[in-house]
């Protein structure tokens, strides 16, 4: 509890001292067990007592409100509320429900405080010390401080607390953290580790690369915190409500406190109920009093912020990033999805399975290949490299042009080398002879005269299969997948996963117009997500409904682009996702209908005349406690 | 230009007309309040003096709910 918090409870304290045995006196008199005679003044006195003591902050605001013209708020309902039933002479009314409101609030204030504390906490996977060793010694200092290209020291039991590479030691690393992947990772010398990851074995070296701030763990902190700026329909949508809410209430508390009076009065009708006028205008006006006790919107108003930020936070600990309470909206309703192939549904770690056709060596052949694509990032590149094997001496190659969807042409050590796909060979006008085996052929041409083609093939996933039958679970009715390998890899890929369609050999600006043609048939509350890998496809990330980028980890671009981020690179997570942001946002529907459904409920027996102020505080609180309480549950993901 | 700042406020309505108000100040653009992790993000027009500015936003806020804080 805060200093706040702990005034309020000594308040609440003091003036239930005074107020308890004070009702139970005047109750008892009024019922005729105990007489005494206490003038009216000193009762008012004495009730007056409690009621400013719990109340008088309250009061003040709704005064200072009335001057800021910001009349309609629930201090000032309470205030109306409480005066009024003092006014009518129900004391004990009155100051209960002030009693009550407060002890309310401070529920509030203290539930609040605490699963804030438990979302956060569980979010903050960042350290608050580095151990750096100084003459020998280790000093925790905080990581703020720590430089780039320090060494620190991570002991076994610690999370590293900034990103860097091991220097010294070995050991193995939980990510559980970064990914919600529970297998220990092991690293050695040379090996980069991230931060946020916790050591689990042995003392690590390390020295670090980036800032703390600029670091892993801090940036997926950030991340998240700042989702809830984000903000969802639903949340739009209830305080757009509570604007109007209040005044409404208000307003149609005015009139239940006049209109049915007069009414009476004028017709006749249902006086016999009524010993004289000053009863019948009590009686409303109590009504009125009552209504207004209910009208307090906050358990509506904080119950879906609060499901949406324990969503979001229970997802991170599962490894899914969700970057807005909007976007985990938006996911609830997804019915297509579209898929990258590289790095998505497949591993993504091509391997060189055969060289055909070539007249040179073949490794001569992968030399060349090699050295043509030695500046490129693309996994294809990058498996050619590696099935060369030696070292690459880039200064043997000059005037190198990516042709995008095509391939690349350089010169090495002189000679023009071309290589690239089925189209390339084509607009170069180079006979080639068609492989067919499954993978990615790439067909290599010297001097413009054809030398065989080497093939690539690429696995799947172990999870990829289940992953596409888990989305059919979940009601994904549509899963296309976009690639621009050629159509009978694509093909081959799509029949072993189980996808429903595919589109082969696109270009990258291709991908966004599938994507728009994908979107165009969506229909009604429909949304699409795409899944990628994050590299080259920011473009189609960003103009599908939702952006989800896998195997980010560490990917600045991906976590940039994307709208939801899958930490590491299982395609079963995407219905996870989807199952997380379901129950979330089933819980925020849940909320809404019951706390609107409860405050209807008791609007209406409060005009009819049967809840009294007690039932309508009470109703009030226990709304507020079981919605928190039911947002809560969204944090509870793990086994969904 | 976007800014951060800690705020410090009691219930989640209040957050909302805290957010109605910064946004009505003169010189911001846009603004976000999340009552959860107890933050405003501000988004200043072009060329405000953001001290000002910030000190405007916090008179306001406290014009709707006199309990609140905004850490400048």
């Amino acid at each position: 509890m805060n200093k706040k918090q702990k005034n309020l409870l000594i308040r609440i304290i003091i003036s239930a001292i005074f107020f308890v045995p004070l009702f139970i006196i005047l109750e008892g008199r009024e019922h005729g067990f105990i007489s005494i005679d206490i003038p009216q003044w000193a009762i008012i006195i004495m009730f007056l007592v409690p009621y400013l003591l719990v109340g008088h902050d309250i009061l003040r605001k709704a005064f200072n409100g009335i001057r800021n013209k910001q009349v309609f708020d629930e201090n000032f309902l309470m205030t109306i509320a409480t005066i009024g039933a003092i006014v009518l002479g129900q004391y004990g009314e009155g100051v209960a429900v002030m009693l009550l409101y407060q002890v309310g609030e401070l529920f509030q204030s203290y539930a609040i405080g605490k699963s804030r504390k438990n979302i956060t906490d569980l979010m903050d996977i960042r350290p608050d010390y580095a151990n750096i060793e100084v003459d020998g010694q280790l000093e925790q200092v905080d990581p703020d401080e720590v430089e780039v290209g320090s060494i620190i020291v991570v002991k076994p039991g610690e999370k590293v607390p900034i990103d860097g590479v091991v220097v010294e030691g070995n050991s193995s690393l939980n990510t559980a953290a970064l990914t919600g992947e529970s297998k220990p990772r092991e690293v050695e010398v040379d090996d980069e580790v991230l931060s946020g990851s916790v050591n689990m074995t042995g003392v690590l070296k390390i020295r670090t690369t980036t800032e703390f701030d600029e670091s892993t763990a801090s940036k997926i902190v950030d991340l998240v915190e700042n989702a809830a700026s984000r903000k969802s329909k639903s949340e739009n949508f209830i305080s757009k409500f509570a604007k109007y809410y209040t005044p409404i209430v208000c307003y149609a508390a005015l009139a239940l406190a006049i209109i049915p009076p007069i009414f009476i009065m004028v017709t006749g009708i249902g006086m016999g109920g009524y010993a004289d006028n000053f009863a019948l205008w009590g009686d409303w006006v109590l009504r009125a009093c009552t209504f207004l006790v209910i009208s307090c919107p906050c358990a509506v108003v904080i119950s879906i912020p609060l499901s949406f930020f324990a969503g979001i936070g229970g997802a991170s600990n599962q490894g899914v990033l969700v970057k807005g309470s909007n976007y985990l909206e938006t996911l609830s309703q997804v019915r297509v999805v579209a898929f990258d192939k590289t790095g998505t549904i497949t591993k993504g770690n091509f391997e060189v399975t055969a060289v055909h056709h070539s007249p040179l060596d073949d490794h001569q052949l992968l030399e060349y290949a090699a050295l043509a694509e030695c500046h490129s990032s693309h996994p294809i590149s990058r498996s050619l490299r590696e099935a060369y094997g030696k070292h690459i001496d880039q200064t043997r190659v000059t005037d190198v042009k990516e042709i995008s969807g095509h391939g690349i042409s350089a010169k090495v050590d002189g000679r023009e080398v071309e290589l690239g796909n089925e189209k390339m060979m084509d607009s170069l006008g180079i006979e080639y002879k068609p492989c067919h085996h499954v993978g990615t052929i790439i067909h290599v041409a010297l001097d413009k005269e054809y030398c065989g083609h080497i093939v690539i093939s690429d696995q799947l996933k172990e999870n990829s299969k289940e992953a596409m039958a888990a989305l059919r679970s979940v009601g994904v009715r549509k899963t296309v997948m976009l690639t621009g390998d050629a159509r009978a890899v694509a093909e081959k890929v799509a029949a072993d996963v189980g996808l429903t369609d595919f589109r082969a050999e696109l270009l990258p600006a291709d991908k966004v117009n599938c994507v728009e043609e994908l979107l165009s048939e969506c229909t009604g509350k429909d949304r699409l997500a795409f899944v990628g890998d994050g590299i080259n496809d920011a473009p189609v990330l960003s103009r599908a409904d939702i952006g989800i980028a896998m195997g980010a980890l560490g990917s600045d671009a991906a976590i940039e682009a994307a709208d939801i981020v899958l930490m590491d690179d299982d395609p079963l997570k995407i219905a996870k996702a989807i199952k997380i942001s379901r129950k979330c946002l089933a819980i925020v529907k849940q909320n809404i209908g019951f706390a609107l459904g409860v405050k209807v409920v008791c609007l209406i027996l409060a005009a009819l005349g049967i809840a009294n102020m007690w039932i309508a505080i009470i109703a009030d609180v226990g709304v507020m406690i079981l919605a928190v309480l039911n947002a809560i549950r969204c944090l509870f993901v793990k086994k969904i | 230009m976007k800014k951060s700042y800690k705020i410090d406020v009691d219930c989640a309505n209040c957050a909302n007309l805290m957010e109605d108000a910064a946004k009505k100040t003169d010189g911001v653009k846009d603004c976000s309040v999340s009552f959860m992790t107890l933050k405003m993000k501000v988004e200043f027009d072009e060329g405000a003096d953001v001290d000002s500015v910030m000190k405007n936003v916090r008179d306001n806020c406290k014009k709707v709910e006199e309990d609140c804080e905004v850490y400048i």
